[in-house]
């Protein structure tokens, strides 16, 4: 079992994401412990990527930020030590697979082990090309999350027998992004994920709100709010620890 | 077993809520490319509406000025809309029609696969919106007026380098927001499989055309066949029927803007490296980390970070050389053609002109070159005479 499991242990999860390096990578450290604090009890960990096309306009404009600050893997990876010594909560990176494929599979993997990264979400990679990554997750036991979307229909049974770590059910079509309604039918689509397998079922994309994280926690293991925390860290930049701390806080009650 | 590879190029690197549309579209490409009454209105469509065949034009007064090798010039800009671009598109948007969709999305550099889309969506009765990098909107504001005009909505694309690439990732997010009634008709022979595929097949027509043209003219192959590649169409339009024929010289002309020694160029074999981007795996030009690099070209159509898979597996095999060409030597040969032929090409076009210039004069004389012209250059006289220095707006 992987340390990604302990974020489901205690109740729904509470799953937080940032974009490393936005406004710099030692506000990312400082936000991490901070959510972590709040009651988080799993980070994604965005590496910024130049045309990141799974996002919306929030998510995007992170990116720019965080690489017009000259970040960098090697330097998301060295922030990630930094956090390691203060924290065990799971840790995830979301990165393109460009980023990892030009760092080199192997070489990317082992850092991820060696730095204590739990699991990796790669957008725009499908079940049908993860083949070339198996070996590496495998060597170095690194859970690659499985992400079904809503279009997913009879892929489902394929996508969720191999899922490791969390399944990470999208709950809406289009790209990340805060969403005023969500009318997916979450509901029927994690009962077909967890009638294939055992793995807890976060969902994301669109959740904004106490009252939509609470909606959704009544039938899933966890939620993951992203754009919401990233336009609190655009909104307050050096200064988000507070807003970020009392956000995660109010979140995290509405799930329980 | 993996899809859409051409050596180890291609493939299917989408986000999972595409992937069911794109096997659908797999699915019903493979089903219509067989049918019967599909190609022949596909066919028809081609010929009493799109204008094909399209001319092999003997350019005698260059070929006698170069002093060398016989050039032949495939007409594309003959086409109605002016480019290729009409080729692939009246194939994909008549599939589109066929699947029951009602919508077309496309993303546009130049503006001229927007505009062969906006015009066949006009003539389906299909509503349609291009997503065109703010920056191309004014280098091509003549070809947006001509979408709008065409019923077209033109959405100006703000983020990344505001170019062709920001254009295909904001198509792409527009597709995953909205496919069940929405066709992406992508412009090149890029993106997840099966685009390449079916874009190569709707452009095949230009080299199945020029191998009928040339042995009725000559009574032989050519010796090279050439074209501008940025995503790659035309080229590989060209190439495709060629590809087993050894003795032709396949030759694709990129983008090498103010060369490719400097930051500025879009030349992706020259000085791109292996990658994983907007559905495919091929060449990319990217930095050491492997961020998607800000690329430039005078032509809006050649200025894309990287290059269809097949292209490049052609270049891995040596099949397929790749040279690149400069903004200056791509102008002089776009006023050269027009001096010398009195045809204006695009400035895309050019490029492939300008290395006919370097190539033909060291060839023999009974050697022959057909370039694919790929379109007109009536979008671009303003860029050309602002590059000139010339103010044309009094």
């Amino acid at each position: 079992m992987s340390k990604i499991s302990n974020a489901f242990k205690n109740g729904k999860s509470f799953i937080g994401f940032l974009t490393a390096g936005d406004p710099s990578l030692e506000k990312t450290e400082e936000f991490v412990m901070e959510m972590v604090k709040a009651g988080a009890d799993l980070i994604e960990i965005g590496i910024p990527f130049s045309d990141p096309i799974a996002e919306g306009e929030v998510i995007q404009r992170a990116n720019v930020r965080a690489l017009s600050n000259g970040t960098t893997m090697d330097k998301v990876f060295e922030t990630v030590k930094r956090i390691r010594q203060k924290t065990q909560v799971p840790l995830v990176f979301l990165t393109y697979l460009n980023s990892v494929f030009t760092y080199g599979y192997d070489h990317f993997f082992r850092q991820c082990s060696e730095y204590g990264i739990d699991g990796v979400i790669i957008p725009d990679i499908p079940f049908e090309e993860k083949g070339e990554l198996m070996p590496f997750s495998d060597k170095y036991n690194i859970d690659i999350i499985s992400l079904i979307a809503p279009t997913s229909e009879e892929r489902i049974n394929k996508l969720a027998s191999c899922a490791k770590g969390f399944v990470y059910c999208v709950s809406s079509k289009g790209v990340t992004g805060v969403r005023n309604e969500i009318k997916t039918d979450l509901k029927s689509i994690v009962s077909s994920i967890r009638s294939v397998t055992k793995v807890p079922v976060a969902v994301g994309f669109g959740i904004s709100t106490p009252q939509q994280a609470s909606d959704i926690s009544k039938y899933a293991d966890g939620i993951i709010v992203g754009s919401a925390i990233v336009k609190i860290i655009e909104e307050y930049g050096n200064d988000a620890a507070k807003p970020l701390y009392d956000y995660v806080s109010e979140l995290k009650k509405s799930i329980k | 077993m993996l899809k859409g590879r051409y050596g180890k190029h291609g493939g299917q690197y989408v986000p999972e809520i595409l992937m069911n549309t794109i096997n659908e579209l797999e699915e019903s490409y493979n089903y219509y490319k067989n049918d019967f009454d599909f190609n022949r209105e596909l066919d028809t469509l081609l010929k009493e509406y799109a204008g094909r065949p399209s001319l092999l034009y003997f350019a005698k007064k260059m070929t006698e000025d170069l002093g060398g090798a016989k050039i032949y010039l495939k007409r594309e800009d003959l086409n109605h809309t002016g480019s290729h671009k009409i080729n692939n598109v009246l194939g994909q948007v008549l599939l589109a029609k066929k699947m029951g969709k009602k919508r077309v999305i496309a993303e546009t550099g130049a503006g001229q696969h927007g505009v062969a889309t906006a015009t066949v969506a006009a003539l389906m009765g299909l509503e349609c919106e291009i997503f065109m990098g703010l920056e191309d909107t004014k280098r091509q504001a003549l070809n947006v007026f001509r979408m709008e005009l065409l019923g077209a909505k033109v959405h100006p694309v703000t983020s990344g380098t505001q170019t062709l690439k920001d254009a295909v990732n904001e198509t792409f997010r527009e597709w995953a927001s909205r496919m069940e009634d929405t066709a992406y008709i992508l412009g090149s022979v890029m993106g997840p499989h099966p685009f390449p595929m079916i874009v190569r097949d709707f452009q095949s027509v230009i080299g199945k055309e020029v191998r009928e043209q040339i042995l009725e003219k000559e009574g032989r192959l050519p010796d090279v066949a050439m074209a501008c590649v940025g995503g790659g169409s035309n080229a590989m339009g060209l190439f495709y029927d060629f590809i087993g024929d050894k003795s032709v010289e396949l030759i694709g002309c990129e983008a090498a803007g103010k060369g490719v020694d400097t930051e500025f160029h879009a030349a992706t074999i020259a000085k791109g490296q292996l990658g994983i981007f907007h559905g495919m795996k091929s060449y990319f030009c990217q930095d050491e980390y492997g961020q998607i690099a800000p690329v430039y070209s005078i032509s809006a159509g050649l200025d894309y970070p990287g290059i269809g898979p097949e292209h490049a597996s052609l270049h891995d095999t040596n099949r397929a050389k790749y040279v690149p060409v400069t903004d200056a030597e791509a102008v002089a040969a776009f006023e050269y053609l027009s001096r010398t032929e009195g045809i204006i090409p695009a400035i895309e076009s050019s490029h492939a002109v300008a290395h006919a210039m370097k190539i033909a004069p060291k060839m023999e004389k009974d050697k022959i070159i057909v370039i694919c012209l790929s379109g007109r250059g009536d979008k671009d006289v303003a860029a050309i005479a602002k590059y000139m220095g010339v103010n044309i707006n009094e």
